[in-house]
């Protein structure tokens, strides 16, 4: 009974909060509002979520926030370096296998986004059977260790998180 | 303390302002598709990073109020770039590139840009899983 009234309890949690924040003050008609809406819409659509992505630990998520925004720091700043300091025919760009461990689709979809979101990498697409992703690099002449990097920063702390 | 509150916000307005530059500099001085396309993930990463907790601290330190609204922007933002980026890829890779010209995908299926995903209830011709 409860599974089928809310089916998607972190999804819910997540709702209220961005209508909260969206509203910018909370107040008891807010938080009922709010409420209501992180309710309502995970009944509606919960159609096209049949599976409950599970958060095993939810420190670790911290933990992987905390990188990935250290990362995004860094590597702006290697990024704007390339940019403004090295010379057109020296920025080697190259394309990038990485095979995945991952399997839940939520994991893979984060992983894409931190790809894309830490400068320098852009992760383009999977392959058919989402077995590897294939990632555009702006300057690296070492694909190998960048593969590696990528693998054992971002997609082992994700495996601990979804799997 | 007013004056450090200044500086402190001014700080992070520059920050924002010049990797905004940096990343609109680079959309001139990339080669191609594939390479311009860092150049806006980098302005929304710090650029509009950096703007963002200016507004924060602004309204934190001079208003005394807390802003949940840059907070959100954040996760918007985190939210669809990789959407836009991914898709402007696709685009670029269907129009300009080939299969042989990207790496192998190192399992039995290709790109899913070229390659159908596995069939649900037949397996392809010898592509036996």
């Amino acid at each position: 009974m409860l599974a089928r009234l809310i089916p998607h309890p972190m999804l819910s949690v997540t709702l209220t909060l961005v209508w909260l924040a969206l509203v910018n003050t909370v107040t008891l008609g807010n938080l009922l509002l709010g409420s209501a809406l992180g309710i309502v819409i995970p009944m509606i659509t919960a159609p096209y979520w049949p599976n409950r992505p599970t958060l095993r630990k939810p420190l670790a998520v911290a933990e992987f926030v905390l990188v990935v925004f250290w990362d995004i720091i860094v590597a702006n700043i290697q990024v704007a370096a390339i940019i403004l300091f090295r010379r057109r025919a020296d920025i080697h760009s190259q394309w990038v296998t990485v095979p995945l461990d991952l399997t839940s689709p939520e994991a893979i979809t984060a992983l894409g986004g931190t790809i894309t979101m830490t400068p320098g990498t852009v992760a383009v697409t999977l392959s058919a059977d989402a077995g590897s992703m294939l990632v555009h690099c702006l300057h690296t002449d070492d694909p190998d260790g960048l593969r590696d990097s990528i693998k054992t920063r971002y997609e082992r702390r994700l495996k601990e998180i979804f799997e | 303390m007013a004056l450090f509150t200044d500086i402190l916000i001014s700080f992070f307005l520059v920050i924002s302002g010049v990797f905004g530059l940096v990343g609109s500099f680079g959309l001139v001085k990339l080669h191609g598709s594939m390479q311009r396309l860092h150049a806006p993930t980098k302005a929304a990463a710090l650029g509009v990073g950096g703007v963002l907790i200016a507004s924060m601290l602004y309204f934190l330190l001079v208003e005394g109020s807390f802003s949940f609204h840059e907070l959100l922007i954040t996760l918007f933002v985190f939210l669809t770039a990789p959407i836009t980026a991914s898709f402007i890829a696709k685009a670029f890779m269907v129009g300009n590139l080939r299969p042989e010209d990207l790496p192998e995908t190192g399992g039995a299926y290709g790109w899913a840009v070229y390659d159908d995903p596995p069939a649900q209830d037949q397996h392809k011709d010898g592509g036996e899983k």
